[in-house]
Parts: C-alpha cells; sequence; structure tokens
C-alpha cells in the first residue's frame, strides 16, 4: 500500500485543541512540513506567542519556548545569537505581534535576525475572547468595538508586511492566505522559502498568513472562508512584499 | 600570579561576568550603568562573545529569557527606571526557572528621578517586583572586589537554583574606580539537559511558565516556594565588623556600608561600643546572624540611601524586641559620616542616661 499523506515528524502524534474550523491547525502543519523538507527538526527551536498558540509546544517536535506577550522575536533573538547553528521560527498573532509586540517584530527585522516568523492575522483577538486587534478592519464587529471598528476612535489597521518591507535587514516577505486549497499551497510553498533563506543565512524572513477564527468572528467555519476572501483579501493585499533572492 | 587592576565598579561587573564564563549580555542604555555595556561591547567580541544593544529594556530581558533557555550563561543591566521595564521579563525567567544575572546599578526614583546614587530599589529587587509569587537571589557588594567576587557567584548561584540572580548596587559603586584583583578563578559549568538548543537524540524540550490548570500551577508554586526555602537556609550572608562587643548595631548594606564603617570608627574614638551588621545577601536576607547580633546588642540603628526599606526585613527579625531608628537620604544624596556619627551619638547617650 501507497502512503500518500502522513502527520510530518515534526508534529507531535496528538490531536489540535484548536476550534473547529480554526486554521492554526493547517498552519502548524505547514510549518512543520517545511521543517521537515529540510530536515532541521532537531536544529530547529519554536518561540511560542501569548495567545491560542500559546501550547505550540504541545504540538510540534521540535525543542519549543514560550515567550511573554509580543516578545517571542527577542526571544528568538536571544537563542539564535547564543546557537547561531540552529533554526529558530516565532508562531505569532496579530495582537501579539501587531500591537503588544511592535517594538520587538520592527527591530528584530531591522536588524535583520536571522529567524522566520510566521505571522497569523485572523483580525482578532482569539484567546481573550475577541476584542479589536491591530488589524480588525474598520466596521468589523469585536467585543471592544462593539458597534464596528472607527476609524476616529479606534484607529485604522495596520499592514504589518507593507510596514517591515522598507527594513534593509529583511530579505523576504510574503502574505498568504488560507481560505481555500490553492492559497493554501501556496503559503506551503511560501513557508518553505522562508526557512530556505534562513538555512542559507539570507536575513530576517516572515510570512503572513490571512486567516479565520469562527469561534470569534460568530460565523461557522465555511462563513469565515467566505467572510476572510471578501473582506481580508482587499485590505491584506496578497503577495511577496520583498524578496532579495 | 594574579595582580591588581584599578578598575571602575561597572567595568568590573563586565570583566568578572567574563571570567564566571559568561559570553551573552543584552543590554540598553542608561546612566549610571552605560560604562559596563561599553565595556562588553568592547570585551565580547574578543573573548568570541555577543554584546548586543536593545531595542528596549523589555527587549533585552527577553533576549535574556531566550539566551537562558538555550542553556548559555547570559546578564544584562540596567540602572532603576530599567530594571522596573525588566519586571515582566524577570518574573518569567522565575517562573520559567531559567539561571540569569541581572544587575541594578540604582539611580534615584520614583520616575525618572535622577542619576545620582540610591537604594530606593530594595522592595522591588528582594519582595519579587514582577508578578506573582516569586524572588530573585539579591547581591548587594559594597566594593569593586566584591562586585567581582558577587558577579561570579551570581551565576554559578543562578545555574545550581535555576533562578535569576541580581547584583544590586548604587551609582557611587558602578562609577568609582578601586583596586581588584580578579585571581585565578576558573568558572564551573553545569549540564542543562532542560535546556532548548536542538532536540537531537533526544525528545524535545519546552519551556514555559504557563500552567493552565490551577491544580498543576499550585504545584509549582509549592516546588519554587520550597526552592527557596532552601537557598533561604544555604545562602545567606553577611558581613560583621566591630559587633564582638557592640551595644549598637548599625545595619547598612552596600556603599552606604562603607561611610557607616567611618561613622563607627569615629564613635568607637570616644569609646561608643557600636558595630556594624552588612547584608551580602539582600535576598535571602541574612536572617539567621541579624538575630544572633539582635540578642546581643540594645539597639538597632539602620541607614539606607531610601526612605527606610530594608529597615521593614530588620524590623521583622528584631520582633519588637529592641528600638530601632532610622537615618536615610533620598533623591540622590548620601549621609555624611558626621550624620551618621550624630545619629549613633544619640543612640548612645539615649542608653547611657538609661543605665
Amino acid at each position: 500500500m501507497k502512503v500518500v499523506f502522513e502527520r510530518p515528524e515534526a508534529l507531535q502524534n496528538v490531536p489540535f485543541t484548536y476550534c473547529a474550523g480554526c486554521t492554526h491547525g493547517i498552519i502548524h502543519r505547514m510549518v512543520a512540513e517545511a521543517i521537515d523538507s529540510l530536515g532541521i527538526r532537531e536544529k530547529t527551536i519554536g518561540v511560542s506567542p501569548v495567545g491560542c498558540a500559546v501550547f505550540a509546544y504541545d504540538f510540534f517536535n521540535c525543542d519549543v519556548v514560550a515567550a511573554a506577550h509580543g516578545r517571542a522575536p527577542a526571544v528568538a533573538t536571544g537563542i539564535k545569537r547564543s546557537h547561531p547553528d540552529k533554526y529558530l521560527f516565532t508562531y505569532q498573532g496579530d495582537g501579539d505581534l501587531a500591537a503588544i509586540g511592535t517594538a520587538e517584530i520592527v527591530h528584530a527585522a531591522a536588524r535583520g535576525e536571522r529567524i522566520t516568523v510566521i505571522f497569523v492575522n485572523n483580525a482578532i483577538y482569539g484567546m481573550t475572547g475577541g476584542q479589536m486587534a491591530p488589524t480588525t478592519l474598520l466596521g468589523q464587529k469585536t467585543d471592544t468595538t462593539p458597534y464596528g471598528r472607527d476609524a476616529r476612535a479606534n484607529g485604522l489597521p495596520i499592514r504589518v508586511c507593507e510596514l517591515l518591507q522598507s527594513l534593509d535587514g529583511v530579505a523576504y516577505i510574503e502574505r498568504v492566505s488560507t481560505h481555500d486549497p490553492k492559497h493554501v499551497l501556496q503559503a506551503q510553498k511560501a513557508i518553505k522559502k522562508a526557512f530556505q533563506y534562513q538555512v542559507e543565512d539570507k536575513g530576517f524572513t516572515l510570512i503572513e498568513l490571512l486567516s479565520t477564527c469562527p469561534s470569534n468572528w460568530g460565523m461557522t467555519p465555511v462563513e469565515s472562508l467566505k467572510w476572510l476572501e471578501e473582506n481580508m483579501l482587499p485590505y491584506y493585499k496578497l503577495g511577496v512584499y520583498k524578496d532579495i533572492g | 600570579m594574579s595582580e591588581k587592576k584599578l578598575m571602575k565598579g561597572n567595568e568590573a561587573i563586565g570583566e568578572a561576568a567574563i571570567t564566571a564564563g559568561c559570553r551573552h549580555f543584552f543590554g540598553y542604555p542608561i546612566t549610571p550603568q552605560s560604562e559596563l555595556p561599553a565595556y562588553l561591547s568592547k570585551r565580547m567580541p574578543q573573548v568570541e562573545g555577543v554584546f548586543l544593544q536593545a531595542e528596549s529594556e523589555v527587549s533585552a530581558i527577553n533576549m535574556v529569557y531566550g539566551a537562558a533557555a538555550s542553556g548559555v550563561r547570559v546578564m544584562t543591566s540596567s540602572s532603576s527606571p530599567g530594571v522596573s521595564l525588566k519586571q515582566e521579563g524577570i518574573s518569567y525567567l522565575a517562573s520559567s526557572e531559567l539561571p540569569s544575572v541581572v544587575c541594578n546599578i540604582m539611580r534615584a526614583g520614583p520616575g525618572l528621578g535622577t542619576i545620582q546614587p540610591s537604594q530606593s530599589d530594595y522592595f522591588q529587587a528582594v519582595k519579587g517586583g514582577g508578578h506573582g509569587d516569586y524572588h530573585c537571589l539579591v547581591l548587594a557588594p559594597n566594593s569593586v572586589q566584591e562586585i567581582v567576587d558577587l558577579v561570579r557567584l551570581a551565576f554559578d548561584l543562578a545555574d545550581h537554583y535555576k533562578n535569576p540572580a541580581m547584583i544590586l548596587i548604587d551609582g557611587v559603586l558602578g562609577q568609582m574606580m578601586e583596586p581588584v584583583d580578579f585571581g585565578n578563578y576558573k568558572p564551573t559549568f553545569v549540564e542543562k539537559p532542560w535546556a532548548a538548543n536542538g532536540c537531537k537524540d533526544r525528545k524535545p524540550n519546552a519551556i514555559t511558565s504557563i500552567h493552565i490548570d490551577p491544580k498543576d500551577m499550585e504545584q509549582h508554586n509549592l516546588r519554587l516556594q520550597k526552592k527557596y526555602a532552601l537557598i533561604s537556609e544555604k545562602e545567606q550572608r553577611s558581613e560583621e565588623w566591630m559587633m564582638e562587643d557592640a551595644d549598637i548595631m548599625v545595619a547598612s548594606y552596600g556603599m552606604t556600608s562603607r561611610i557607616v564603617k567611618s561613622a563607627i570608627r569615629k564613635a568607637r574614638e570616644e569609646g561608643i561600643k557600636v558595630g556594624l551588621f552588612r547584608p551580602i545577601t539582600l535576598w535571602p536576607f541574612p536572617e539567621k546572624k541579624l538575630d544572633e547580633n539582635i540578642n546581643r546588642v540594645k539597639e538597632i540603628l539602620v541607614v539606607e540611601l531610601s526612605a527606610g526599606q530594608m529597615i521593614e526585613d530588620i524590623k521583622l527579625v528584631n520582633n519588637g524586641r529592641l528600638p530601632v531608628s532610622f537615618h536615610g537620604r533620598m533623591g540622590g544624596m548620601t549621609p555624611s559620616v558626621e550624620d551618621i556619627y550624630d545619629e549613633i551619638k544619640k543612640i548612645h547617650d539615649r542608653l547611657t542616661v538609661k543605665a
């Protein structure tokens, strides 16, 4: 019998505990597949965020350090500078990376830290129960924008790839999406390329993945994917924002 | 053969760290500790070490968290306002049990305060500082030589107990130059099988401070408290000076203890029986030795560069037995030898009248 689909070695043999329809599971899998494809599992250290992925060490089959909220790029910097021969990835949500951890991500990118950032943007705080994120869209209702996000009252959403692309330490930044199989395949390629660049010591790499949060968006998984496509794609344009080649 | 070098306190911290095998430093500029990062920015590349100037104190302490989690000896330094920013990271270091050394070259607060010396971060250093039930080991040298000795000890204790250790000095000691002997010290490194440095030939290691089930979190806390009790039992350090026949005990630590010594010498010339009790470890507080001394003397004077912080720990041990008075200066001002002498004289006169 031919095996056509199996669990990546870089994932532990446990079920995910994420909500139904959440895209964290598929993103974890893509990260694990990238690690396996480069044969670097035993040399890879992950840094998990504060947020839904805080328990990433329960799922990834490699060393993982759990960082304080937003500090993952600093923690990864400390590890990478101590072990330059190892490969580091941070796994961060939008609140973690683009609100409380803004200084850490900007300066890790500016220094050209040889780390790979997996940035999961679902336009909301998941773990704390659906508050406004820095990436929440205008008009989007959340626990803390019950009348919809208003530009004057709540500020405007941050586009992280566009924000970081001007920094010379960046080797590769791409925004991808997870809303259908075609885009998942593109995301898979992008994640692998980011790790490949780290192996080649090219500089800072970040992949932003547009993602869903059915529980806090108050939608079914299918409705969520459609909402992402219709609302997030127009504001968060997919594509390569920087690639030094 | 070792020989003496003339060094600033801040630079001595840096060199002592290097002799202790520390090759990783993450810091941020702030007066009056800036000589330390400057020194290490020069020295680390010479010993194939890492010096990194972070974008903030918050980032620096989290870089320390990462480096410590990956198993290397690591240090950061700052001064009071910067150490306030590091408290989040220190709480995480304590909970995740990551060996690390944090130096606070204290300046006067609260707020931005001023750059002159102070000891007003005692509460922050010994009572926790960040959130949760935890302790840092806190070492308070009073000379440049003792800085060297205690920085090395801090690395050893941090590794041994898997706990952050803090060097707490004031701006004067950081800035002053004194002769120092580095001796022929060789660091001893411990195995760190728990470190997150790649899972080759072993199961993956996870380093975290989250234990979401309250039953687990209570067990985690109980284990930490057991460790703190052990540290408290084994690691209390203090100096007694002219205490053998003393009626009056002056309790003071760090740079202030040296002004106190001059005041004690002056009082001794006049036949006043007074001595110094100097905590070297501020946490664990040297309760055992303090208690013995309280049993022998008649009154206690506490001298600090603060509104009175260590005095609370003195009073806890004293437990109402003896009168305890206080002399302190704040805001970057330091007491003179005469000021302290006057306080000693007042107590002496009171005791004489009583007798």
